[in-house]
């Protein structure tokens, strides 16, 4: 992209000013994660949608007491822990090919990953405090 | 079904034979395309919710107060009409993740990749069905029933 003149200028494939692959299989890995994490989600996101949307009325009988229920089992707390990492990590790769696939300047590329890691840091941090520090007997307001 | 046969080869050689779009060689426009744009959009839209989700669900951190006030506009009919769409959004997610990962891992899944295509789509209608009722039953019966 050095020289490039106009800003839809696009390199053929294979042509030799392309920068050289990276020397390394980062890609190849996150395809592999892609493949793996997608079939942990199926059992956690599809249980989790199951059993907190459909079975005996769904959200509706979803309130904090529900939670501290729930959280009081290391069982659902590891659980909702890996459904949280999983997905957010699979989620984010993902959106990093879409950001990667759309943005056209580099600069564009870059801002926009950026806040996607920074989103991502931030729920992936928050989301664990809460499994890790949940409270059940916190003041109620 | 003939139409499922487009590898690579064969789509060279129709394509110098003047074949149109619709007889399945070209990708653009083929369901195989449709199925990705989905899968695409599915998974953007269940990222988004997830950031959302992770915010709502860390106000047990703040007050039972403040998460259940959140959690009750989750009840209310128009979010509820949302949730049926968000499950419906993940579950062709989960189910296309799978016939993406057949394709890909397994020897005959790219001989059978429309037929799974329509597989996955049957099995979405079967869950679909029955799951948007018991979503819907309580706010339906409210709305319309006199509640209970
Ligand atoms: C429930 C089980 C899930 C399965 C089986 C699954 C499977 C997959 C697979 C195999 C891919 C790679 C597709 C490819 O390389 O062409 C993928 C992409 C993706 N997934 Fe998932 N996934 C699941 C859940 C999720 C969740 C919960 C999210 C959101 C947090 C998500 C967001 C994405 C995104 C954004 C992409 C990138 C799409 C693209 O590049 O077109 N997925 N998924």
């Amino acid at each position: 992209m050095a020289d490039s003149t106009s800003a839809l200028a696009l390199d053929k494939p294979r042509s030799p000013r392309r920068p050289a692959a990276r020397r390394n299989n980062f890609e190849l890995y996150s395809w592999v994660f892609m493949r793996i994490s997608g079939l942990a989600l199926v059992v956690l996101v599809l249980g989790h949608l199951f059993i907190m949307n459909i079975l005996d009325g769904g959200v509706h009988r979803i309130n904090f007491a529900f939670v501290a229920g729930r959280w009081s089992s290391p069982f659902w707390q590891f659980w909702d822990l890996s459904m949280l990492w999983l997905a957010q990590l699979h989620g984010g790769n993902g959106l990093r090919t879409i950001i990667d696939d759309y943005a056209r300047k580099d600069n564009t590329r870059f801002w926009l990953k950026m806040l996607l890691y920074v989103a991502m840091a931030v729920i992936l941090v928050l989301g664990t405090l809460v499994v890790f520090t949940f409270d059940p007997d916190i003041p109620a307001s | 079904m003939s139409t499922t046969a487009s590898t690579a080869a064969e789509a060279g050689a129709s394509d110098r034979a003047g074949a149109s779009r619709r007889s399945g060689t070209f990708y653009r426009g083929d369901p195989g395309m449709w199925s990705w744009v989905l899968h695409r959009i599915t998974g953007v839209l269940t990222f988004f919710f997830l950031f959302v989700h992770v915010l709502d669900t860390a106000l047990v951190r703040v007050s039972p107060n403040a998460y259940d006030e959140v959690i009750e506009t989750y009840k209310s009919p128009v979010v509820n009409l949302l949730e049926v769409a968000l499950v419906g959004a993940v579950l062709y997610h989960a189910l296309n993740g799978l016939r993406v990962i057949l394709v890909d891992f397994w020897s005959k899944g790219p001989k059978y990749q429309r037929p799974m295509l329509w597989g996955i789509v049957g099995i979405w209608v079967v869950v679909m069905i029955p799951g948007t009722y018991f979503m819907l039953e309580r706010t339906v019966s409210e709305l319309f029933g006199g509640g209970h």
